[in-house]
């Protein structure tokens, strides 16, 4: 390095010498561009979600009524307090973190370690939050058809409540098997088959009279998604090309693909970022106890992977205010 | 206040502090949430419902304390911290005024094509 970059540099420090632009380190500095880039394309991402949520804005899935899980209470309607105790993870790893800088600033390497550790079974916790959230997204709840033109239809009770189409699907024992690789022509073959066939759904909705459908369409008075009176449902119903249950990228049994898609695409690269800043957590935590940055004569290097984690924890409350509040 | 390596004395006063401020204002937001009063939901403002703006200015908040007290953005320079916050700032409301305002106009010209009746 010193012999292409024209400075006094004593050896003491990696990179840049002793010029100090903007009076920071050049790790400080550059990792505070490296976060200015990731939040550009951080905002990329959230400004074409909001683009798209522009464009379906009458007819996009209303997230209180996708993320509706909480461990143990199955069955119970628990809209945003899983979602609240990720966030409360995520915030709270970030003091721990902080709290390691601090403890850092004093050179006390017991302390370091002991809030380092924390903050990395902070991030640990996250990610199977984020694992549970997208298993819970992944495996649907209540079931829906698809029409022809891609539309879904979601099914009612009397109260206007979604059902479940297990609640009144009739079983009628038909086989419909896999296409698997082996069977198939050209490489043709399918992930899993739904829970029921078209005509399962459409017997059960002919023999529960209680039963009408739920559109995408949102009602921009009450914000709520349009019911269909029960003696116009078979008019939309005779469109069902196929039975949905759950999310992927190809279909989304709560509406809009696009939904499941921009969901995937930014908490999955979110939870990466988390991935990353666990691993260089780790790493850090390591050379802490080895007493790489007791010898350094100081703890900025923590303070640097501290600003990494501390951008995660930021960028989640964004997504958490885009994907989950508004 | 330039580098701060040198510093001995402890924060951990001003840390629960923040992390105090960032819990209330999480824990409004979730209120708000789950209950959507509808005086703040099902009315307009500024084109959307007061509710949204709330959010919206709540996350701002959250995003200051992260950035300033947790990041330390409030110890560094003043050239870095305006190098970073003034063109974060900038280039993110203009990429967002023009998203939306495109998405909006798809919108205007697409929705009356869309089917609802069968």
């Amino acid at each position: 390095m010193e012999a292409t970059i024209a400075t006094d540099s004593t050896g003491t420090s990696w990179g840049g010498g002793n010029n100090n632009p903007l009076g920071a380190s050049y790790g400080k500095m550059m990792m505070w561009f490296f976060i200015l880039s990731d939040a550009l394309t951080f905002s990329a991402f959230l400004g074409a979600y909001g683009l798209m949520r522009f464009k379906f804005i009458e007819s996009w899935p209303i997230a209180d009524e996708v993320f509706t899980h909480f461990p143990f209470l199955h069955g119970v309607h628990a809209p945003m307090y899983y979602v609240a105790l990720m966030t409360f993870v995520l915030i709270f790893s970030s003091v721990t973190m902080v709290l390691a800088v601090d403890a850092g600033h004093q050179m006390k390497k017991g302390k370091v370690t002991f809030y380092m550790l924390l903050t990395i079974i902070g991030g640990f916790i996250f990610l199977g939050s984020q694992a549970w959230e997208w298993k819970n997204f992944i495996g649907g709840s209540y079931g829906a058809v698809e029409l022809n033109d891609g539309k879904i239809v979601q099914f009612v009770d009397a109260s206007g409540h979604q059902i479940e189409l297990e609640k009144f699907a009739v079983s009628s024992h038909s086989d419909r098997t896999q296409l698997t690789r082996d069977k198939g022509v050209w490489f043709m073959n399918e992930s899993s088959l739904p829970p029921f066939s078209v005509e399962e759904v459409m017997a059960g909705f002919k023999a529960n009279p209680d039963i009408s459908i739920r559109l995408e369409k949102i009602d921009p008075v009450t914000k709520t998604k349009t019911i269909v009176p029960r003696a116009e449902a078979m008019t939309y119903l005779n469109e069902t090309k196929a039975v949905v249950k759950g999310a992927n990228l190809q279909v989304n049994e709560y509406g809009k693909p696009l939904f499941a898609d921009f969901f995937f695409f930014i908490t999955g690269f979110h939870g990466f970022h988390v991935f990353s800043g666990v691993i260089i957590n780790i790493i850090i935590f390591f050379n802490v106890i080895i007493g790489t940055y007791e010898r350094r004569g100081h703890y900025e290097m923590v303070e640097k992977v501290g600003l990494y984690w501390h951008f995660v924890d930021l960028v989640w409350v964004f997504v958490f205010t885009f994907f989950y509040l508004v | 206040m330039g580098t701060h390596t040198q510093e001995h004395t402890s924060h951990t006063g001003l840390i629960w502090k923040v992390f105090g401020i960032l819990s209330v204002v999480t824990i409004v937001e979730v209120i708000l949430g789950i209950l959507k009063p509808a005086s703040l939901h099902l009315t307009t403002i500024l084109g959307t419902s007061p509710l949204n703006i709330i959010f919206l200015v709540l996350t701002l908040v959250k995003a200051y304390y992260i950035t300033w007290f947790f990041m330390h953005m409030a110890d560094e320079s003043k050239s870095l911290r305006r190098a970073v916050v003034w063109t974060a700032v900038f280039l993110i409301i203009y990429l967002a005024t023009l998203l939306l305002i495109e998405g909006s106009y798809i919108n205007d010209v697409l929705s009356p094509l869309v089917k609802w009746s069968y």
